[in-house]
């Protein structure tokens, strides 16, 4: 296998989508290849950075807020709209 | 190597009942559907808009959408992924108007200048999170999704920081499955090659170019 080909099956590889030969194929290819080792790992922390950052957590307060105003005009939307209540 | 599993797992036919129970114009049952996921929604709205008020707007525009379209929601999907759907599309509204001189669409072929292996292969060592503290992290991670193309951005926060299987973003974003892999890998490449730029060279101390 290829480096290329390695980094084509990248995404199934890091999911878990791969039928076991296939998987055992890539597994090999890791063993000897440091820099798909390497771009594989970093790949995996990079999305388990991202996954694990918290980046937009709505604040409780402004999570109220917006509830409260979709209520609020999810009510006037029933009002104005009978048949769809 | 472990694999990446998805985080979310909900149990449709709960899911189902509240959404029936809010057809049959029960808002109480909504607003436990606005509880559950108005979190998700803000969280795909901020990443895919890059911007807190557009955020608020798109979580209020969707939920109001939804609902006032429930009627419409055939059932042959989670609600939660039509209401992605629809949030998806919200945002990327809002994006269009904010950089109208530039073509938003999830159905542009995103090429990017390379995608050949990348060349830079050393580890990340130690953890980022070892090296940064929260708020410089927070700052380059925020920074560095910014850059990438919003077709990118979107397959990316729904497959990876959501959960959604690869079948469900596809129908959350009328994409094919390998459309979305497609942009998954590129994605996940691509971020993974500006985060390098930060976590390596730090790593490798007195040895910067």
């Amino acid at each position: 296998m290829k480096c290329n080909e390695f980094l084509n099956e990248l995404t199934n590889y890091l999911d878990g989508a791969l039928d076991a030969r296939t998987k055992s194929e890539l597994d090999e290819h890791l063993a000897w290849c440091h820099n798909c080792y390497v771009v594989c790992d970093t790949t995996r922390k990079t999305i388990e950075i991202y996954r694990n950052s918290e980046l937009y957590e709505l604040p409780d307060d402004l999570r109220t807020r917006l509830r409260s105003a979709i209520m609020s005009k999810c009510a006037a939307h029933k009002k104005s709209d009978p048949a769809a209540g | 190597m472990s694999t990446i599993q998805p985080n979310i797992e909900q149990p449709v036919s709960e899911e189902m009942q509240l959404v029936r129970r809010a057809k049959r114009g029960d808002t109480q049952a909504f607003e436990e559907l606005v509880r559950r996921y108005d979190r998700n929604v803000f969280r795909i709205a901020q990443h895919i808009t890059q911007n807190r008020e557009d955020a608020e707007d798109v979580v209020q525009e969707a939920f109001l959408k939804a609902y006032s379209n429930l009627e419409k929601f055939q059932e042959q999907s989670k609600f939660y992924t039509w209401l992605v759907r629809i949030a998806v599309n919200e945002a990327l509204m809002k994006l269009r108007r904010r950089k109208p001189e530039r073509t938003v669409s999830l159905d542009e072929d995103v090429k990017t200048e390379d995608d050949s292996l990348p060349r830079e292969v050393a580890d990340w060592s130690p953890n980022p999170e070892q090296m940064y503290n929260q708020a410089e992290l927070r700052d380059i991670l925020t920074r560095t999704i910014q850059g990438l193309p919003a077709g990118f951005r979107t397959v990316f926060v729904l497959r990876d920081v959501e959960g959604l299987s690869t079948e469900e973003t596809a129908d959350a974003l009328e994409l094919s499955i390998p459309a979305v892999k497609s942009r998954l890998l590129r994605a996940r490449l691509q971020l993974r090659d500006r985060l390098n730029r930060f976590f390596q060279k730090k790593a490798s101390g007195d040895g910067d170019q």
